[in-house]
């Protein structure tokens, strides 16, 4: 019996065969009768309908992409890398910016009940608020495009990341910050030797979440703000009717973005303990 | 008479409602001498936790004071170690770097070289040199509380308190333990002040045992003297003449005594030394005593 990896491997590579060749076969332009006239061929042969292009038409167009994926020849035609590396630049912009206010902000919360009461509040207003509609606001205070987009990734990854960082502050457990106490640990000391390893757990947790959503919203805002960036291209190339190009930007979305969960997946288990 | 090493003055704790108040004990007086082993027995609920977290400054008397060496103790202190009964270790640290913890807190001047030398000594002397780089939720229960043993004495605090730290073990790694912390504590000769519920773990241990009635409004009603020569050993002590005698003093009044607080007796416990003949007999109901005194 071949361990569960194999097998479970087995399954996914048979499902994915089955789903491609579905999706091949459904989507075969009709065999021509006869010649065609030179007028027929101008007009797209016998084929009336618009289809989804079939996988192997994707793959071949993924592997134009992908084997020249830095070209830049003009503002509507650049290369899939130039395209991710300015929406990975907008995410990890926003997204870093708004750990810094986050987790410092979160340690607050968390610490403080007077603080928590405070600002509870506010958080439980913002949060639910569609980071888009920030959009017309921010382009109109900030008048520029670019930054309203990071603005928007700020706004969205900030909320997952406080609310895990006030969590985990406020449930470390008594007995390590008695230990703390009894050692005379400064309150900063405290922070930084006890609090934040026993917190690190929960807060990579929100940090993870974070990434995700900043993922998820970067494809939007781009489409919004347009110019660059991986959502402009899926949008750009609806636009020029390349369903192909669309399929291939599609797949490349989800992989940069299981690629972002992982890396944050391998910090989460270096601070992870077992208790 | 002059001021013992650590004097506990009139300590209350009343927990107020909008209703009524509670009050868990009060009145409590007694002292610790300089390097004195002393264990508090009582029922649960009669506030012998708070008065260990009152003494290590984790928690706010009442009424009344801790005066140490002098000084009111207000705030928890590096001359106060602390064991708990869940070890409070650092999950996160390995068990090298749980001691160094406390150690580099207590001696901010010393090199990294020192600290950890330092850790693993004490690390040693509790038999833990082989799990150095372990964390703690890869050791078993018993390891894990010699850790935190180990954490406290390389601190080498003033006064040390036990909060009923082989609690949560077996018997046979609380015999283990027992005698490892014997030997730590007689290498360093430290004052210790320890809760325990177990009746032959405090004879084993302490100089003074001392006893508190049941609560609410709980006291130390008895302070008895453990006059059995050291070095003491677990399968030894028993033939000591005066270990029954003490053992039976100790759970008649745990089980029939407790509950009763004279009123009104605000002032120190009385002092009683059960291995004086006469005393702690008339109750006794233990056959094997009954030889033993006629022994005597």
């Amino acid at each position: 019996m071949a361990s569960l990896n194999v097998r479970a491997a087995l399954v996914s590579v048979c499902l994915l065969a089955a789903l491609l060749g579905l999706w091949e076969a459904l989507n075969q332009p009709p065999a021509a009768t006869e010649a065609l006239t030179e007028f027929e061929i101008l007009m797209g042969g016998v084929d009336q309908e618009a289809r989804v292009p079939p996988p192997s038409q994707v793959a071949g167009r993924a592997w134009d992409e992908l084997s020249n994926p830095f070209y830049d020849a003009g503002p509507n035609d650049k290369g899939i890398g130039i395209q991710l590396a300015y929406s990975l630049y907008r995410v990890l912009t926003g997204y870093f910016a708004a750990a810094l206010v986050a987790i410092p902000l979160g340690f607050l919360i968390g610490m403080s009940p007077l603080m928590h009461k405070a600002l509870n509040p506010f958080i439980q207003v913002l949060r639910p608020i569609s980071p888009l509609a920030w959009m017309p606001l921010a382009l109109f205070i900030i008048k520029d495009s670019e930054l309203s987009a990071i603005f928007v990734i700020f706004i969205c990854s900030i909320w997952p990341m406080l609310i895990n960082t006030a969590f985990g502050v406020a449930n470390v457990r008594n007995d390590w910050i008695s230990v703390a106490r009894t050692h005379e640990l400064s309150q900063i000391k405290t922070a930084f030797l006890v609090i934040l390893p026993a917190a690190a757990p929960t807060i990579l947790t929100g940090m993870r979440i974070s990434i995700g959503i900043a993922w998820l919203v970067i494809v939007a805002a781009e489409m919004l703000v347009g110019g660059t960036g991986i959502g402009y291209y899926v949008w750009n190339e609806w636009n020029n009717l390349d369903l192909n190009s669309v399929i291939f930007s599609i797949l490349m979305i989800g992989l940069v973005g299981m690629a972002l969960d992982f890396a944050l997946g391998r910090v989460e288990k270096l601070v992870q303990y077992k208790e | 008479m002059s001021k013992p090493f650590v004097s506990i003055e009139q300590l209350a704790k009343i927990y107020t409602s909008a209703s009524d108040e509670l009050v868990v004990f009060e009145d409590v007086n007694f002292g610790i001498e300089k390097g004195e082993f002393v264990c508090i027995i009582g029922h649960s609920g009669c506030g012998k936790s708070t008065i260990l977290n009152v003494l290590a400054g984790l928690d706010m008397p009442s009424r009344g004071s801790i005066i140490m060496e002098g000084k009111e103790i207000r705030g928890p202190s590096l001359d106060r170690g602390v064991v708990f009964q869940n070890y409070s270790l650092l999950p996160w640290l390995s068990t090298l770097h749980n001691v160094s913890f406390g150690v580099r807190a207590r001696w901010p001047q010393w090199s990294k070289a020192e600290v950890l030398e330092h850790s693993r000594r004490y690390l040693e002397m509790v038999g833990l040199a082989d799990s150095l780089q372990r964390k703690p939720s890869e050791l078993s229960g018993g390891m894990r509380q010699r850790v935190s043993i180990a954490r406290a004495f390389a601190t080498s605090p003033k006064l040390l308190l036990l909060d009923e730290p082989f609690g949560a073990l077996d018997a046979l790694t609380r015999g283990v333990i027992q005698d490892e912390l014997i030997k730590v504590w007689s290498e360093t000769q430290q004052t210790v002040f320890m809760i325990t519920h177990d009746v032959d773990e405090a004879i084993l241990l302490a100089d003074r045992i001392l006893l508190m009635s049941n609560g609410p409004r709980a006291g130390v009603a008895e302070s008895v003297k453990i006059n059995i020569p050291r070095p003491r050993g677990r399968a030894t002590i028993v033939e000591d003449p005066a270990y029954y005698k003490i053992r039976n003093y100790l759970v008649n009044f745990l089980v029939n005594r407790s509950g009763e607080r004279k009123t009104g007796d605000s002032q120190a416990p009385t002092f009683i030394d059960p291995s004086i003949s006469g005393v702690g007999n008339e109750n006794s109901t233990n056959t094997e005593t009954a030889a033993l005194v006629a022994a005597n």
